[in-house]
């Protein structure tokens, strides 16, 4: 099957990106370097073509009702202009897919998609929207989305894109009416630092990408995309959650709200906060430079106690790091090993978020 | 463009040999540094290790991917070059210049059956 392209692809090809497929795009990894851009990201701003994500939106007079049943996370009492990130569930806890919602209006909601998983979350969007008065509108196809990350983000949008945003707070989101078109956007994403998300046209999209960097806006691929998330602690959907790693296990039972009369997955979830899990995610800070990749083995004591999620050498932190899913009995402060393809690396358990974030709250 | 040094022995998978009397150094090509990017990390074996005809002998590592190092002819190590567990990134700066593995030959024979400068150029090129 042909990869699918996004809206920015001749935008990608001429500035000379590495272009790989992912989740059924052709995407870029990236432009120069990963290094280079995940610094740019850090000390001042970077660009990133996320249009592969997917957008739902969900109307209709059983919206917020809908959107509660199916989400971890709870919007009652929750006004318009609100983002909330969390997970829609299996009923035995495992995870469709991880999102971010924003409340445009009074049941009004853009629900932002994983791309490896639209197919599978707009199928069960329909199969659990039975007995709801809602209309789910899915329009991956329509918008483009970029993401403006850095320090220097809400300067660059204010003044290269003239989208008034100093006005939203983090997690916040509006939309805006700019030549012809409704856009959307919210001060989130998926770095670890200050900026915003912004969905158009295609057309906007492209207006956009070129001001930003004709204006000295570093374009960034998905391989530091990546860096940035695990620095910053964030979960990746397919490596640290997953149909069998729950919100519980990852460590993200905060974004579950238990006091909500009811979500698809409650039941299953409250059980495994209340009498515990097998096994759940751990950070490992390793001994040396070698970096332990998705799969590699934990061990203690050489007995097998779990793998890495995902790990690398960080940038931002002169550190080798893994998140793993490891035995529930392994605790913070914890020595392990890590196994490198010959070699047996010892390793510290400690928190998974590796780099202290810098957001705007 | 890649850089390509005469009078080395180069395999498929992007080693040369660089033989001196009788003992040689192995390492990765320029143009393996150039497709791999940034390297992080170079897993290397110890003093001593034996390894037959392309058996992985290590690794090199970028930020995104780690590739394995295979050995282009069966060997003995003598000697790693310890400046590049502190420094993996001269290997960017000059992969021919910064050998990975001093070596002893095993059989000398299996050299034949390397490419020359010139057959790896357009190996490359492909």
């Amino acid at each position: 099957m042909q990869n699918k392209t996004t809206c920015l692809y001749d935008k990608h090809v001429k500035l000379g990106a590495l272009m790989s497929p992912f989740a059924g795009y052709e995407m870029p990894i990236q432009y120069t370097d990963i290094t280079s851009e995940h610094n740019a990201v850090r000390h001042h701003c970077g660009v990133f073509d996320v249009s592969h994500m997917g957008e739902v939106i969900v109307s209709g007079h059983d919206a917020e009702k809908y959107v509660n049943h199916i989400f971890t996370n709870d919007f009652t009492g929750v006004p318009s202009g609100k983002v909330l990130y969390g997970m829609f569930c299996y009923p035995d806890g495992g995870v469709v897919d991880d999102t971010c919602i924003s409340k445009l209006d009074t049941n009004l909601y853009l629900m932002t998609i994983n791309a490896s998983n639209i197919d599978k979350d707009v199928a069960w969007f329909e199969e659990n929207a039975k007995g709801y008065d809602v209309v789910l509108c899915h329009k991956s196809e329509y918008y483009g989305q970029l993401a403006v990350q850095g320090p220097e983000a809400e300067e660059k949008v204010q003044e290269l894109l003239g989208i008034k945003c100093d006005d939203l707070k983090f997690y916040e989101v509006k939309t805006v009416e700019k030549f012809d078109e409704t856009i959307i956007i919210s001060r989130t994403g998926y770095t670890g630092e200050d900026g915003f998300e912004i969905y158009g046209t295609h057309k906007f999209i492209v207006d956009c990408w070129d001001k930003l960097i004709a204006g000295g806006v570093t374009p960034c691929g998905l391989g530091c995309r990546d860096t940035l998330r695990f620095e910053a602690g964030l979960p990746l959907y397919g490596d640290e959650l997953t149909d069998k790693i729950s919100p519980v296990m990852a460590g993200l039972s905060m974004f579950a709200k238990f006091d909500k009369e009811e979500f698809i997955g409650k039941e299953a979830l409250l059980k495994q906060k209340t009498e515990g899990v097998a096994q759940r995610l751990r950070g490992i800070e390793l001994e040396g430079n070698a970096i332990p990749r998705h799969g590699y083995k934990i061990l203690k004591d050489g007995k097998e106690v779990g793998e890495v999620t995902t790990g690398y050498r960080l940038i931002s932190v002169d550190k080798s790091c893994a998140v793993a899913l490891v035995d529930a009995d392994i605790k913070l402060g914890d020595q392990v090993e890590v196994q490198i393809r010959k070699k047996i690396f010892p390793g510290t358990v400690i928190k998974k978020k590796f780099y202290e974030t810098k957001y705007k709250k | 463009m890649a850089k390509v040094i005469e009078g080395l022995y180069y395999s498929e998978s992007h080693e040369y040999v660089r033989v001196e009397g009788e003992v040689a150094y192995i390492g990765i090509t320029d143009y393996a540094q150039h497709a791999l990017g940034n390297v992080v990390y170079v897993d290397m074996p110890d003093a001593d290790d034996e390894f037959e005809q392309e058996e992985g002998f290590g690794a090199v590592e970028s930020v995104k991917a780690a590739s394995d190092l295979n050995s282009p002819v069966s060997i003995k190590v003598l000697e790693v070059n310890e400046a590049l567990e502190d420094e993996p990134e001269l290997l960017n700066k000059d992969a021919f210049e910064n050998w990975i593995i001093k070596v002893e030959l095993t059989d000398k024979s299996q050299l034949d059956k390397l490419m020359d400068a010139k057959a790896y150029e357009a190996f490359c090129a492909q």
